[in-house]
């Protein structure tokens, strides 16, 4: 039988795996941005499990909350990487380093 | 073997594949194709755990409109790979030792006698008149609806903050104004002036 255990888990992976997203892509910023939407699931994948498991609708509301919240950074998100794309031609981390004295 | 957990573990495993190929693979557009379908998967567990208007909102909101987003932009970004790509095998050792800490760490922890099946045994679940979505709204509208209020406020500074940030001024484009050209008055554009007649001139002479 599938017990909390099991989905908490497979949020802990799901996490781990984001995290290692961006240590391996710590250049590319899109995919950084990819493995931070994949970290924010992780989470909710975790508040929807114990919502069920505890019986209490707070923690869909949370994850409600938390898909707006993730929405509006990756919107805003892209939109940095475009205009900074625009100035500097190039979405590579290393290249961001205008503000080092 | 029921069938739920027949369900569970095809769907955590797409999940778990799709995830780990946005991660490591070379192309960015592929990498977001397989977002969309670990948040598909991750849809369809929402959706065995009875989380109906949720797991149909991830479908919409996220495939439908953030993976949708950021496939434009990954497609219009004319992107150097194989630069991005310098130092991925020499990080791979620091992330899979990260990584593996980390899930023995919650593994530890998630798997202890207090989430299993005895102690926390699964609910049997509601009936089919029960409305995940109508609970939902009874519950946002009244407990949370300050929150709900925020919620929107950031929508909507999201809204401008992206339009703003995009947009951008040409001032060698030469464009109309229409307000300029609505409000252009006679004097501006005619000028009378009064010239003498002129004798007409004798032809055939």
């Amino acid at each position: 039988m599938i017990s909390l255990s099991h989905y908490l888990v497979l949020g802990a992976i799901l996490f781990a795996l984001s995290v290692v997203g961006i240590f391996l892509n710590r250049k590319n910023l899109v995919i950084i941005l990819m493995a931070i939407e994949l970290l924010l699931l992780a989470v909710n994948m975790n508040f929807v499990a114990f919502s069920y498991y505890l019986d209490d609708l707070a923690g869909q509301v949370f994850v409600f909350f938390i898909l707006t919240v993730a929405a509006a950074e990756a919107a805003i998100g892209l939109a940095i990487l475009i205009v900074l794309f625009r100035n500097r031609r190039s979405i590579n981390v290393q290249d961001l380093d205008q503000l080092r004295g | 073997m029921p069938l739920l957990s027949i369900l569970f573990y095809l769907f955590a495993t797409v999940l778990v594949v799709s995830a780990a190929m946005v991660v490591t693979i070379r192309n960015p557009v592929k990498a977001a194709l397989f977002l969309v379908l670990s948040f598909f998967s991750a849809a369809c567990i929402w959706m065995t755990l009875e989380a109906e208007f949720l797991s149909i909102a991830l479908v919409l909101v996220y495939v439908g409109a953030v993976m949708v987003l950021f496939l434009f932009v990954v497609m219009m970004l004319d992107v150097d790979i194989e630069r991005m790509r310098e130092g991925f095998a020499r990080n791979m050792p620091v992330g899979a030792l990260v990584a593996g800490i980390m899930v023995v760490e919650f593994v530890v922890v998630m798997m202890s006698d207090r989430f299993d099946s005895q102690s926390l045994p699964r609910p049997v679940g509601h009936g089919p008149d029960y409305s995940n979505t109508k609970e939902l709204g009874l519950v946002l509208y009244t407990d949370y609806v300050f929150a709900f209020e925020v919620a929107g406020l950031i929508l909507l500074v999201a809204i401008i903050a992206a339009i703003v940030l995009t947009m951008r001024r040409r001032p060698d484009t030469r464009y109309q104004s229409p307000s300029e050209q609505v409000k252009v008055s006679k004097s501006e554009r005619l000028r009378i002036v009064s010239m003498p007649t002129e004798k007409r001139p004798e032809i055939n002479k």
